[in-house]
């Protein structure tokens, strides 16, 4: 029978929801798991919402139609509270790690969420804090460890350093490893 | 493909074509793979160079998509008609218009016609092994015929998905030395291509093309054998899903099958008959094998991801309807045209076709022959039965 970990993420284009999305899917394939990322793609513009999707598995995953019931929702850009459904097709045991200055308890009365649980972080300031730019996406690479326990966070390090060093100059690397220890450490529940 | 290392590879770089070659010519320029990478300023002149590399006695690949594909249609069948073994990686993508980039089944389906191998993926894979395995049943020598491996737009190409390697040395061993036959760079003996060939011997040429997609049926099963050995994964012409004591089932190619796969498993858990069939190898169509398969099924959907607009229904289920025409024992069968432009089909619509399919095995009656599913508008069925 169908078994797996629906993750759905929110951001907007150019904030590199997409690449976390193929990296957390990276991170937990090396863990043992069967795996599937798969952005929804449309016209690419910067800004736009963009959404991507994971599947994660201890089974073989066949299944290749789109996430409509996700248990996971992840909130890249702070400024979809309000302006976005995220919510949408998540049941009451749902998790949503959300991007934003805000505690849980803030966000759950913007968007009048009954049920479910909300964790927040900085992910934006702590971008700006290492990397310098606002560039969130490692950051919630990070959060997403510690909030879904599916993945080791040594594992993510060693997946993100990886994926990083083929890209980027190693100083760039390191703000990133950063942006992933801290987000990791300073994600809040309620 | 760097595993493979081919002599030649000429293709058309940017859309409508996908990363393949982007992801390629990292490899040449790296110098992974010592391929000569040739970037064509069209898909038609991108074939054009792959047959004159193949004439020339190279190993050959290349990769499209779409309007690419469509863009190659004229040298699609001068490459079969010539008896090159190229392989072509076709990532399936809508043809225009209106414009759309996402995954179904027009474009190859469009070449169905065109002498070319063709065998169609579930997943990333089988994309790989298939494209593996191309190679060989191309270049055998009772075959000499191009293939077209193929995978879905976007839910295959696009995804990140499990897959197991196999290491170059494997995959370099079982493709083995390229034998090029009558090669024009073999000065010392001379031979002519494309020469003009009229009523006197273009059929005999004809038929000895049809001879060898009759040949390659047995080939894609021998070459699959072989690579089990080195693979552990075997594969058939078509792919059988519960189908032993099933009832009614459904057919259909690609990615989608897999989705189907989880509705199958959870109608099982519930005691109902249901049954998938997937088809891989779908030129050389295995007509007798297929409709063996269906044989004992009381009522089948064939699901198409390309309409044949003006046909009874799309390609596949014409397919499946003329294979069983002769068949004493034929299943009640209808079609459902699906997923065109990337339009995602989800397990209640999958669900909703056994359940049609449940009420045909018990009341033997059709409502509609054929029709759009997961669509807008007014009840889209076509041909009453």
């Amino acid at each position: 029978m169908y078994e797996a970990t629906e993750i759905r993420w929110h951001g907007r284009g150019g904030q590199g929801t997409v690449t976390a999305a193929k990296l957390f899917a990276q991170s937990a394939m090396v863990g043992g798991k069967y795996v599937q990322a798969f952005p929804e793609f449309g016209p690419e513009r910067t800004g736009a919402p963009v959404k991507a999707y994971n599947r994660i598995s201890s089974k073989r995953l066949t299944i290749h139609c789109g996430v409509t019931n996700p248990s996971i929702v992840v909130v890249v850009d702070p400024t979809l509270v309000g302006t976005t459904d995220f919510t949408e097709g998540t049941d009451e045991k749902a998790v949503f790690l959300v991007n934003t200055k805000d505690d849980p308890a803030a966000v759950r009365k913007k968007i009048k969420l009954k049920g479910g649980r909300i964790y927040t972080i900085d992910a934006t300031r702590i971008s700006l804090e290492t990397i310098g730019k606002p560039i969130p996406n490692t950051a919630m690479l990070g959060a997403l460890a510690k909030v879904s326990g599916i993945v080791d966070i040594k594992r993510v390090l060693d997946d993100v350093k990886e994926d990083f060093e083929k890209k980027f100059p190693e100083k760039i690397t390191q703000k990133n490893l950063e942006a992933v220890k801290r987000a990791y450490e300073e994600v809040k529940g309620e | 493909m760097r595993q493979i290392n081919p002599d030649v590879c000429a293709a058309y770089p940017i859309t409508p074509s996908t990363q393949v070659m982007e992801q390629f010519s990292e490899y040449v320029a790296d110098g992974l793979v010592d391929t000569e990478l040739i970037a064509t300023e069209s898909e038609h002149s991108a074939m054009s160079a792959c047959i004159g590399a193949a004439a020339a006695g190279g190993r050959v690949m290349t990769a499209t998509s779409s309007q690419g594909l469509a863009l190659m249609w004229e040298m699609l069948y001068i490459a079969a008609g010539m008896r090159f073994p190229i392989t072509l990686a076709c990532v399936n993508r809508a043809l225009s218009a209106p414009i759309n980039i996402h995954g179904d089944h027009s474009d190859s389906m469009g070449a169905r016609d065109s002498g070319w191998i063709q065998i169609y993926a579930e997943n990333a894979q089988e994309a790989y092994d298939n494209q593996i395995q191309a190679v060989r049943i191309a270049e055998h020598m009772d075959v000499r015929l191009p293939v077209m491996s193929c995978m879905d737009g976007f839910i295959t190409s696009h995804a990140i998905d499990s897959l197991e390697l196999l290491d170059d040395k494997t995959v370099r061993d079982f493709v083995g030395e390229y034998k090029a036959i009558n090669p024009l760079l073999d000065v010392e003996h001379p031979v002519t291509y494309g020469a003009l060939d009229l009523q006197d011997y273009f059929m005999e040429h004809k038929r000895a093309q049809a001879e060898a997609m009759k040949n390659s049926r047995k080939i894609v099963i021998d070459i699959a054998k072989e690579y089990k050995k080195i693979s552990g994964r075997g594969y058939e012409y078509f792919e059988e899903y519960y189908m032993d004591d099933a009832e009614i089932a459904i057919v259909i190619l690609s990615s989608a099958a897999g989705t189907v796969k989880t509705v199958v498993e959870a109608m099982r858990a519930k005691g109902e008959k249901v049954g998938l069939l997937r088809p891989r190898i779908f030129r050389p169509f295995p007509y007798n094998e297929l409709s063996d398969a269906l044989s004992n099924v009381k009522a089948v959907a064939v699901m198409d991801r390309a309409d044949s607009t003006g046909a009874e229904g799309g390609p596949l289920y014409m397919e499946f309807k003329s294979a069983l025409y002769n068949r004493k024992k034929q299943p009640l069968m209808i079609n459902k045209i699906f997923g065109l432009g990337g339009r995602d089909l989800m397990l209640p619509d999958i669900e909703m076709v056994y359940r049609e399919l449940r009420d045909i095995k018990n009341s033997g009656k059709i409502r509609a022959l054929s029709e759009y599913i997961t669509v807008r508008g007014e009840e889209a069925a076509y041909g009453k039965a």
